[in-house]
């Protein structure tokens, strides 16, 4: 197996978590992130799809959920950027026995809100949320989900049967929404206790029913904390707005080449700014026309427009799957995203123009952007905030 | 009645760095497992899953023969047997 190579990271540095099929990766942007420098590869030949940067009570914690075909999905951390790893002895996310089923795949890692620094949640397959309340040392089955009349009915997409989006309301500590593919938006407002479905308005081209209450293959669902009622939703087949926490949904795919995808991330400081990455057709799955092209509404969605320059446009078959694409907090915004050939692409500057990071990776599944100690950036996160 | 356990290099750390086990009194590859996870706990998650089922991708032979295509965890295991846990051709 490769010895991972080991980063040295400062402050102010902008930090790639990057999970493939075959490992992760750390990418450190140096200063305003002109010069790339790349760790890893962590966990070879494993798959990651998880990953999250904890940084809440003074940590400096990297997350990865790895999944060996062999041997098990584990999550793992990293206090030293990499350098060691925990390898815990026994499968800290597990199902209990009484409900008979065995975990796939860790999907989504969470750090709670910054006012609860020992709470985390994940996602996985088969469709489940997780919880902790003592900073990942112990894991449970949110039974309010996992007890819910839908779930015998909820059935896999091409992933698998997957939680894969998890988001808590900023300021309410009772609420959180979390995304099935498939099975749709489920929201709870009582910490976890009950959820229900709230999928209205969101289609499901591929069911009789056209508006199922539940089935629903929602593919990403992202918000910004300073306008919580507001979100943004990308469907298989399908690109919402919700503006009332996600009670109901408007079809908001105003000048996009395709309504499908799986990519979808909120900037950090414009609530209504939203970036996503079309696909072509889900029978395709690439980007429309051979033109590698991320999607920016500034509006809420009342127009698209697409953010090319820097990034191939011709011959480009590319795929960014569902949590390959990530803003940074900088002002103004980095955006990211890893595509299934293994490349990685950056923009300093909002998506207005944009950079190859790297590429001959493994196929890309999970990017996710930090800046360390925050030292940078928020000026105007603090102005509209 | 002893048997011995290979283990893949993967799991030797698991194992206090051992790719070989010796297990006294196991009637058979239940038995032998259970008495491998008591020694060394770390390996029973990596081997089975929480129904305490083999993972898919994992493959336990008696000798040369899959207990799969024998009689799974209730395969018997003779004196001297060996017991060996390898990872299957799986992978892309």
């Amino acid at each position: 197996m490769p010895k991972p190579r080991i980063l040295s990271v400062k402050d102010g540095d902008v930090l790639l978590l990057v999970g493939t099929m075959k490992g992760a990766f750390l990418l450190r942007g140096r200063g305003r992130a002109s010069s790339w420098e790349m760790g890893g590869p962590y966990f070879p030949g494993a798959a990651v799809y998880a990953m999250a940067y904890d940084d809440r009570a003074g940590r400096r914690r990297l997350w990865a959920a790895t999944a060996s075909m062999h041997w098990g999905s584990v999550l793992r951390t990293s206090d030293d950027f990499g350098r060691t790893w925990t390898d815990p002895k026994e499968a800290n996310v597990r199902f209990p026995e009484d409900t008979g089923l065995t975990l796939s795949q860790i999907w989504q890692i969470c750090p709670g809100r910054a006012s609860e620094p020992d709470v985390l949640y994940c996602g996985v397959a088969p469709a489940a949320l997780f919880e902790s309340r003592d900073a990942g040392g112990s894991w449970r089955l949110v039974r309010g989900l996992f007890d819910h009349p839908h779930r015998p009915r909820w059935s896999p997409g091409g992933g698998g049967l997957c939680l894969h989006t998890i988001l808590l309301h900023p300021t309410d500590r009772g609420r959180l929404l979390v995304a099935i593919s498939t099975g749709g938006v489920y929201l709870t407002v009582d910490g976890g206790r009950t959820f229900r479905v709230s999928n209205r308005g969101i289609r499901a081209d591929f069911l009789p029913d056209k508006h199922p209450e539940f089935g629903q293959c929602v593919h990403k669902v992202v918000r910004h904390p300073a306008r919580p009622e507001q979100l943004f939703l990308q469907n298989h087949w399908g690109l919402y707005r919700s503006r009332d926490g996600g009670e109901s949904w408007q079809d908001v795919a105003n000048g996009v080449p395709s309504d499908f995808g799986f990519a979808m991330a909120a900037h950090p400081h414009d609530p209504d700014t939203v970036y996503i990455v079309p696909l072509e057709s889900d029978g395709f799955r690439c980007v429309p026309e051979g033109k590698l092209r991320v999607y920016r509404t500034r509006d809420a969605g009342r127009s698209w427009r697409p953010l090319a320059r820097g990034l191939p446009q011709e011959n480009a078959y590319e795929t960014v799957l569902r949590d390959a694409l990530a803003t940074d907090s900088r002002d103004p915004a980095g955006v990211y995203f890893g595509t299934r050939s293994g490349r990685v692409y950056g923009s300093r500057d909002e998506g207005a123009s944009w950079k190859s990071i790297v590429d001959g990776l493994p196929p890309v599944v999970c990017v996710k952007a930090a800046v360390l100690a925050g030292k940078v950036g928020s000026r105007r996160a603090a102005r509209r905030g | 009645m002893a048997v011995v356990v290979h283990l893949p290099g993967v799991l030797a750390p698991h194992a206090g760095g051992r790719s070989r086990v010796t297990l006294e009194a196991v009637p058979d590859v239940g038995a032998a497992l259970a008495a491998l996870f008591a020694l060394h706990a770390g390996l029973r998650d990596r081997i089975q899953n929480e129904r305490g089922e083999l993972r898919p991708h994992v493959n336990v032979f008696v000798g040369s023969e899959n207990v799969r295509d024998l009689n799974g965890l209730a395969t018997r295991l003779p004196d001297g047997a060996e017991l060996f846990i390898l990872p299957a051709v799986s992978g892309g």
